[in-house]
């Protein structure tokens, strides 16, 4: 397990460099998009936050599996003795680091180039972060097992894990929105709560259906 | 037996029409547009209802490994996509001459377009893949997650929606509505089941003939 963890890590080096790469990219792209005009650019600055964390996130999911895959390991994926469910967990981990690792660097990019003062809201944004990226990694960390082995893999992976994020965007974006704003978390509760339960109801699924997900 | 349901389907949808566009009363304020309700919301109903069964039948599927369960499901998931699409076009077709507009991002109908790519996506799914074990796998996993998403979809998009503005007007409650109605209501209701009854019957029949031919 811990050691499943390690070897994920040791890989994300040339996924984490071309992730914080994309990310940079990303951000010139809204820009240029959506105009130098500042005053827009604020408005819709949670949800270009977000929109940065989804893509990153569905190009670093996708590529879960992509080792073993590529190397020819996967059978040893499934003969790995123990419960299929660590996989999961080892996999999840090492995604959800790498996740906030790339959402750490875009959020910095966000601050210098929006000139935000992120220091004050750090803390709130932090627990809604965290909050929604264990519910993309969750899902997408099934759902990257079951496309690895599809043909047009890359194309059906986001369109199964969008829809069903659908409420985690709604929330993440709408908690943001009003940690920026500089409320307290108290305010986004029920907001909360709902990423809390979907992190609570995604992992759960996630733990008890892999099993199924990685069978011969 | 299969006969039967659809002759007994057949009759109940001529009758749900019968009530819904004769006998049923022209409502005052919309006029004939409500009429519509008489079609909007049992297909709604079972839209619901195919999901539901989805969830169970992948459930069974991954416990039994029966490939009834899932032909069920598969067929299922398709006649539920399809009512969700019907809801979506009545919504709209009711929406533009009440609200003056095919589309607004009301909570319910973002719901249900949520509800209408999450399982299309399914659909997807088992398109693309090949071998059928894995396939019907896969999709069980996937019918499980969607099952257990429709409760987080529906909140979030109501507190999305309904914390900045007032929850939809045209919410007719049982008790301001005329028995006639309410039956015309409970008539298509009966009938939209049976209908999706006859469909996923047949369409899983289908699938298993076709599981039977390829093998």
């Amino acid at each position: 397990m811990v050691w499943k963890d390690l070897l994920v890590e040791r890989r994300s080096k040339e996924t984490l460099n071309a992730l914080f790469f994309f990310s940079l990219l990303l951000l010139f792209v809204f820009q240029f998009a959506l105009g130098p005009d500042r005053e827009r650019l604020a408005g819709t600055l949670p949800g270009l936050l977000w929109l940065g964390f989804i893509l990153s996130g569905l190009l670093g999911l996708g590529r879960t599996f992509v080792v073993e895959r590529e190397n020819d390991c996967w059978e040893g994926l499934l003969l790995a003795p123990g419960d299929k469910a660590a996989i999961y967990v080892g996999k999840l981990a090492g995604n959800l680091l790498l996740m906030l690792v790339v959402e750490t660097i875009l959020l910095a990019l966000f601050g210098f180039f929006f000139n935000l003062d992120l220091a004050s809201v750090l803390p709130a944004l932090a627990v809604v972060i965290v909050l929604g990226t264990v519910a993309l990694a969750a899902v997408g960390t099934l759902f990257a097992a079951m496309t690895a082995q599809v043909r047009a893999r890359e194309l059906l992976f986001p369109v199964l894990l969008l829809p069903v994020e659908a409420p985690v965007l709604l929330a993440t974006v709408k908690a943001t929105e009003a940690v920026l704003l500089g409320e307290t978390l108290g305010s986004v509760a029920h907001w909360l709560k709902l990423l809390a339960a979907a992190d609570v109801v995604y992992v759960a699924v996630g733990v008890l259906t892999f099993d199924f997900v990685l069978e011969a | 037996m299969r006969r039967l349901l659809g002759g007994v389907t057949l009759a109940g949808l001529v009758a749900g029409l019968v009530m819904g566009f004769g006998i049923a009363p022209r409502e005052a304020t919309q006029g004939n547009v409500q009429r519509i309700m008489y079609l909007h919301v049992p297909s709604v109903w079972v839209a619901y209802l195919a999901f539901g069964v989805v969830l169970v039948a992948s459930v069974v599927y991954l416990i039994r490994r029966s490939d009834a369960a899932d032909q069920l499901a598969h067929a299922s998931a398709e006649v539920g996509v399809l009512f969700t699409g019907l809801t979506i076009a009545t919504g709209s077709i009711w929406g533009k001459p009440t609200w003056g507009t095919w589309w607004t991002w009301d909570a319910r109908l973002t719901s249900v377009s949520i509800l209408f790519v999450m399982y299309l996506g399914y659909l997807l799914l088992r398109g693309m893949i090949e071998d059928r074990e894995r396939g019907a796998r896969f999709a069980a996993v996937l019918g499980i997650v969607a099952a257990f998403n429709v409760p987080l979809v529906h909140f979030s998009v109501y507190w999305w929606r309904t914390l900045h503005q007032p929850p939809s007007l045209m919410k007719p409650g049982p008790g301001t509505m005329p028995a006639i109605i309410i039956a015309a209501l409970l008539v298509n209701f009966a009938a939209f089941t049976l209908l999706y009854a006859y469909f996923v019957t047949r369409r899983a029949r289908v699938l298993g003939l076709e599981a039977e031919a390829e093998a």
